[in-house]
């Protein structure tokens, strides 16, 4: 272990030693959360600590009645659907994008919205809509390519769009009742957007510590150290960690992509249910690029998966071994609920790294 | 076959009497090398085809021939694009052959060549391939002996698809097998993981990025058979293929009945495959090699094994990277970097690129 990580993990110790009961803290970003079990963090934390995977998974909180949409369009003559790999086994009411491409549809795995436009021009002949899903970190790469599509009046590319924005979920979260959380490790990639200042409504309205930091494990645990002492001390608050890369105000210019293409509006979250202003929906200029608008869609219905407790997960109401379904009914390998088909999801990042409880 | 799945004690129950369970659809990542074919070939190859041999699921078969123990393997390659950094179809046919039949401590002696070509493949293209599978043959003393050469429509096939089948002679006195391993044993392996799956990832259609990474097809046979003939104490060897590390470890634990710690600090991980891993959300030990093996062998000799496997040109990086010890339940486990622990579990199948 090194000096900084030791300073810091036993910076932690002695602040959770000060502490009467449990410290819950959500670590709110998939990449935290894979990155937190990866590394073995979990096993060396106070036992007094508790990690709770949040909502920061953006395929898992992917409704599934936008699952079922795709899987429709997908389905159909000349279409060729360009998804993020991830979104591949991601279970709507009937069947998922895997199936649809072994049933014959064209789905095509990309790493960027780019590489979805680029698609388009290089087959004129077919419809390419693009599923355009994740928080604000993948959202302005969204923007850019309507913008672009639009610019140069590229008409046989569209998206398919489930944007979310963080901030509101994670307000949503703490006015349940059901969710007890002392205070959140905040999303690296998403702050790099939004900026810090973002999560002061958080501190503001809520008194819980907000504490952005990068994904290696010395960063990780310093700032758990950090979010610590602020309940040891009883002065919740917000900090960066992340300097390098995360400012206050964050990217202005990607945030003015986003405002020039989308607009705030009501969205549903897998799990957690309708939220508003949660939602990025592309704004009536851009209509004849919105997949749903061209194609005549409405996301189907969120129908209860029986049994599944993701949103319970999501919520960190429980840990996934406490699921009826966990490693039984539900595996990586068949998914049951999307918190076990995403590699950030909570469910899959628990049975791939640690398959017995904490 | 060349899979090695965990053994189930139901499987040779199943080989005879149950009924193979149904199916629905072939997805994929049935042809992942995760546990999903683990489950096609148990649910529906083993019910049906099962035998003594074909029931181990080693890397190789062996059999004897008239007093001759022999190796025999076979395997199908469907790698897009055909030629990537660092290597090409052709060559990677013939070495993922031949270190299968090293792996089950054969020298290799032959190999078969199937070809299935799509109708409009560039001449030049099939000029080069054959020219790689020349050179790799003579680099790895085999001989193409005997072939097929099959033409489908155009759209039925990328290019082309090949098929090798090798067959090797059993080095004297070599066991090799899970059931070898013993607590105190030492996980050896002749270099750094992942460069094979992120190289060909980089070029694939679609998922293109930048990288200097390149594939680190090799044989193996010559490194591998010295190992077996100097060193009395090597009880398995494995090579990482599509499931990567983490499926030779976890292979390792679920049928030796033994745990298996690997150090995350000591296995060799070269910079440009870390960070093209963590662009990708990939865990480099989920991922695909084609030059290397992993060598369980007695800790008496592991000091010895190292320093051969650092003289050879594919062993340079070779470390010893974990141990067997007798906890249980049986389980494979990372010590990792920062000094927490996790288990290590087998991927299931294709790797998805995740979202951010």
């Amino acid at each position: 272990m090194t000096e900084p990580l030791k300073d810091c993990l036993d910076r932690l110790r002695a602040a959770a030693q000060a502490v009467a009961g449990t410290i819950r803290i959500m670590e709110v970003c998939g990449t935290h959360t894979v990155a937190i079990f990866r590394h073995g963090i979990r096993s060396l934390l106070p036992a007094n600590l508790k990690l709770i995977s949040g909502p920061g998974c953006p395929v898992c909180v992917t409704s599934q009645g936008f699952i079922e949409a795709a899987v429709q369009l997908a389905g159909q003559q000349g279409m060729i659907m360009a998804t993020y790999g991830d979104m591949m086994r991601v279970p709507g009411a009937n069947g998922n994008l895997e199936r649809a491409r072994a049933n014959g549809a064209r789905v095509e795995v990309v790493l960027s919205a780019r590489d979805a436009l680029k698609l388009a021009q290089h087959n004129p002949d077919a419809e390419v809509v693009f599923l355009a899903v994740g928080f604000e970190t993948t959202a302005p790469a969204t923007a850019e390519v309507v913008l672009s599509a639009h610019r140069n009046q590229v008409r046989n590319f569209s998206v398919l769009a489930a944007h979310k924005r963080i901030v509101p979920a994670m307000l949503a979260l703490l006015a349940d009742e059901q969710v007890a959380i002392d205070a959140f490790l905040c999303p690296g990639h998403v702050s790099v957007i939004v900026g810090s200042d973002a999560y002061r409504p958080v501190v503001a309205s809520f008194a819980k510590g907000c504490v952005v930091a990068g994904f290696e494990p010395v960063q990780i645990m310093c700032a758990l150290a950090e979010l610590a002492e602020m309940m040891a001390q009883r002065r919740p608050a917000l900090d960066n960690t992340y300097k390098v890369v995360v400012t206050g105000q964050g990217n202005r210019r990607a945030q003015e992509m986003i405002e020039q293409v989308f607009e705030p509006g009501p969205a549903t979250w897998r799990g957690l249910g309708r939220i508003d202003h949660s939602g990025l929906h592309l704004k009536r200029a851009y209509r004849d690029w919105d997949a749903f608008e061209r194609f005549g869609l409405s996301p189907g219905a969120e129908v209860e998966i029986p049994g599944c407790r993701c949103g319970d997960v999501i919520r960190g109401v429980i840990d996934p071994p406490q699921c009826p379904l966990f490693g039984a009914a539900c595996t990586p390998a068949q998914p049951v609920g999307p918190c076990m088909v995403s590699s950030e999801g909570t469910c899959q990042a628990w049975w791939k790294y640690q398959r017995v409880s904490a | 076959m060349s899979r090695t799945v965990p053994k189930d004690d139901s499987s040779d129950r199943q080989s005879t009497s149950a009924a193979p369970a149904r199916l629905e659809q072939i997805v994929l990542a049935h042809g992942g090398g995760g546990e999903l074919t683990d489950e096609l070939i148990r649910s529906q190859i083993l019910p049906r085809l099962g035998n003594e041999i074909l029931n181990r699921l080693t890397d190789a078969a062996t059999l004897e021939l008239g007093g001759v123990r022999v190796a025999m393997t076979t395997d199908s390659y469907v790698v897009q694009p055909l030629f990537f950094p660092g290597g090409d179809i052709g060559r990677l046919a013939v070495c993922g052959t031949v270190n299968d039949l090293a792996m089950a401590g054969a020298e290799p002696v032959a190999i078969s060549l199937a070809l299935v070509l799509e109708e409009g493949l560039d001449g030049r293209t099939l000029e080069r391939v054959l020219e790689s599978i020349a050179a790799a043959a003579a680099e790895a003393k085999v001989q193409v002996v005997t072939g097929d050469t099959k033409v489908v429509e155009h759209g039925k096939a990328e290019g082309m698809y090949i098929t090798t089948t090798g067959l090797g002679r059993l080095i004297d006195g070599v066991s090799l097998g899970h059931d070898q391993v013993r607590a105190g044993d030492v996980v050896l392996i002749n270099g750094s993981i992942a460069e094979h799956g992120l190289a060909v990832l980089s070029q694939r259609k679609g998922l293109s990025f930048a990288s200097d990474l390149l594939s680190d097809v090799a044989p193996l046979a010559e490194l591998a058979n010295d190992l077996v003939r100097r060193f009395d104490g090597v009880r398995l060897l494995r090579d990482p293929t599509r499931s990567g590390l983490s499926g030779v470890v976890a292979d390792l634990a679920g049928s030796s009945g033994l745990s298996v710690e690997i150090d995350e600090k000591a296995v060799p991980l070269a910079p440009p495959a870390r960070a093209a891993a963590e662009l990708l959300g990939f865990d480099p030990l989920d991922v695909a090699n084609e030059g290397k093996f992993v060598a369980v062998l007695a800790a008496q000799q592991a000091d010895a094994a190292l320093d051969l496997c650092r003289q050879h040109r594919f062993g340079g990086q070779a470390a010893i990277i974990g141990r067997v010890t007798d906890r249980q339940p049986p389980m494979a486990e990372l010590l990792t970097v920062i000094g927490g622990r996790r288990i290590i579990q087998k991927p299931y199948g294709e790797e998805l690129p995740r979202i951010c």
